[in-house]
């Protein structure tokens, strides 16, 4: 606490005087919580780590690097390996990526570049937020009973027409990557979609007149300035529901298929690391335990590097052209 | 303020004849944000190769005038504009204009620097590329920097970012940006009222060299820089007799005879500064 208070001052008279104690201590005591919070919450990041390391060293001893390329997972002969779940994991959520990005990108420039009025946008706003908080089983069970039948027809022609193209490989007879990614992308959407409003929403009017001002049309100025602009808020959008994407468990589960496979077909049924872990936890005895804590160790480490990937992404992005505010 | 009230009855605008070549003549009827009569009947002709200042106090209307000279008011979804702008004899506002194009012959220069998140010649090029230009890119980046002064400062770096840059440099940028594709008019907005003395010098000089090649409309707060830069000068007033804020113009003519020998009585409060 600041100990100078000026009292050699006659301030008889005014009513200027120092914060009251009360104020120090409020401040120093939310500094002194804040700070736990910060190492807290470390602390649990790297407390995850140790933890499930430590319960997957027997198996990284057993199997070692091996584990990543072998595509068996057989609890009989004690044979693990996890490259279909960890292509099924990277596949369906690139591909969610790019449908739940485009159609994000495209919400957020039409609720954002005045072609609704300001209202309206804000109730579509909403009603796309909401999308995240309908339960994961829900979109398993809207994926099983509505998008499967949906797409079924659509993929078998597909199928018939133009399976010489790696994508449309196989037959779709159930659950599968396709319809796995398309829910996977539903529920990345409302995290892209309001991101990008926000980003989007952030850009100075200024910037917006400058760009109008030099005779752009509308979407000149959305695409050659405004994107552009508001770009590492774009990539940070898309850098969560990318993490999100990789973590989702429940409703890819249900949706594709749990199958060790590695195809490029979207029919094809896949499976990813956290469907693996989800499905075959409630099941498993001690030696498929410890195989599954590796898998989960490779999960946790894929989302890091992922997350830490798309942050530097971002960080170059915005040394490059934001500056200084 | 009582002095803009005692105006009221002034009534319309007051232009005495320019006497060169006429490029935009904006005869405005009404202008309305909302159910908000902003600015009233005024008729502003902007002569070619010439400064027109717009000076007045805050809420006269003369930004939302300058404004309606590129159409920029049309970003504002309430905006409502009565009256004619005829440019090179066609009203832009006429249906069959698109306010694109509008904005391609009559630049802007605004309040506040506004480059884009872009490198230094990328904001310069913007225009270049967005109006197809085929010819040597760089070539031109380089001519409009030097002619908004700003080439020697900018030579080194111009892969840095446009941001980067201090905020006098950033408006000789911003108007370099607008001086490329060689517009016809170039409205300026007050464009030196985010800088300090120095920078404000810099464009003042580079707004007389400008006005050899394009005809320039500028809103100055700054009754010295009217002075120092303007050709012709037009005056807004504000009317409050209706109870709401409506600005109007009162007098425009040539620079000197607006600030040594005005016709009206609110012109020579204002300009002798018993007023703002």
């Amino acid at each position: 606490m600041a100990s100078h208070h000026f009292d050699h001052v006659d301030r008889s008279g005014s009513v200027s005087g120092p914060p009251s104690a009360g104020d120090y201590i409020f401040d120093r005591g939310f500094r002194g919580v804040a700070w736990l919070s910060a190492v807290f919450i470390l602390a649990l990041v790297v407390y995850i780590v140790i933890e499930i390391g430590g319960k997957a060293l027997p198996a990284f001893s057993e199997y070692g690097f091996g584990f990543l390329t072998s595509t068996t997972w057989n609890v009989q002969t004690g044979q693990f390996g996890i490259l279909p779940e960890i292509w099924g994991t990277l596949y369906s959520s690139l591909l969610a990526l790019i449908i739940g990005g485009v159609f994000g990108v495209a919400i957020a420039i039409f609720l954002t570049q005045d072609f609704l009025h300001g209202h309206l946008a804000a109730v579509f706003r909403t009603i796309i937020e909401l999308l995240a908080a309908i339960p994961s089983v829900v979109y398993g069970l809207w994926g099983i009973y509505v998008l499967i039948p949906l797409l079924r027809p659509v993929a078998n022609w597909l199928h018939g027409e133009f399976g010489f193209v790696p994508f449309f490989g196989t037959s779709l007879s159930g659950p599968g990557l396709g319809p796995a990614a398309l829910v996977l992308a539903i529920m990345i959407l409302p995290t892209v979609a309001s991101i990008s409003v926000d980003a989007l929403h952030q850009v100075p009017y200024k910037v917006k007149e400058a760009a109008y001002g030099m005779g752009t049309t509308r979407w000149e100025a959305i695409l050659k300035v405004m994107l552009p602009t508001a770009g590492s808020g774009i990539l940070a959008a898309l850098v969560l529901g990318f993490g999100r994407a990789l973590g989702e468990t429940m409703a890819l589960a249900m949706l594709i298929g749990n199958s060790n496979q590695i195809s490029l077909s979207l029919f094809s049924p896949a499976n990813t690391l956290a469907a693996l872990l989800a499905s075959s936890f409630p099941e498993a005895g001690p030696v498929e335990v410890r195989a599954l804590m590796y898998a989960a160790l490779v999960l946790l480490a894929i989302t890091l590097i992922v997350n830490a990937i798309g942050l530097a992404v971002m960080k170059f992005a915005t040394r490059k052209f934001e500056a200084e505010r | 303020m009582n002095a803009t009230a005692e105006m009221t009855a002034a009534g319309a605008a007051s232009a005495s004849a320019p006497t060169g070549a006429i490029v935009m003549n904006c005869q405005i009827d009404k202008v309305f944000y909302g159910d908000f009569l902003a600015v009233r009947a005024s008729t502003v002709p902007i002569e070619k190769n010439k400064i027109t200042g717009f000076i007045g106090p805050s809420g006269c209307g003369k930004s939302t005038v300058l404004r309606s000279l590129n159409r920029m008011n049309d970003l504002i979804p309430i905006f409502r504009f009565e009256g004619k702008v005829t440019y090179h004899g066609q009203d832009i506002y006429d249906r069959k204009v698109d306010p694109v194009v509008v904005r391609r012959y009559i630049g802007m220069v605004f309040q506040q620097p506004n480059p884009f998140a872009m490198s230094i010649y990328d904001n310069v090029a913007f225009g270049l590329r967005l109006n197809g230009f085929k010819g040597n890119l760089d070539e031109r980046v380089e001519k409009a920097l030097k002619g908004a002064a700003c080439w020697n400062e900018v030579k080194d770096k111009l892969k840095n970012s446009g941001l980067s840059l201090s905020g006098g440099q950033q408006q000789r940028l911003c108007i370099a940006r607008a001086i490329a594709t060689e517009p016809d008019v170039l409205l300026m907005d007050e464009p030196c009222s985010a800088l300090d003395p120095i920078a404000t010098r810099r464009v003042e000089e580079l707004m007389l060299e400008l006005k050899e090649k394009y005809t320039i409309a500028l809103v100055t707060h700054n009754m010295q820089q009217a002075t120092r830069v303007a050709d012709t000068t037009a005056f807004f007033g504000v009317d409050i007799s209706q109870g709401s804020r409506t600005g109007y113009l009162v007098e425009m003519g040539p620079t000197r005879q607006i600030f040594e020998d005005p016709q009206e009585k609110l012109t020579g409060e204002y300009v002798r500064g018993e007023f703002s």
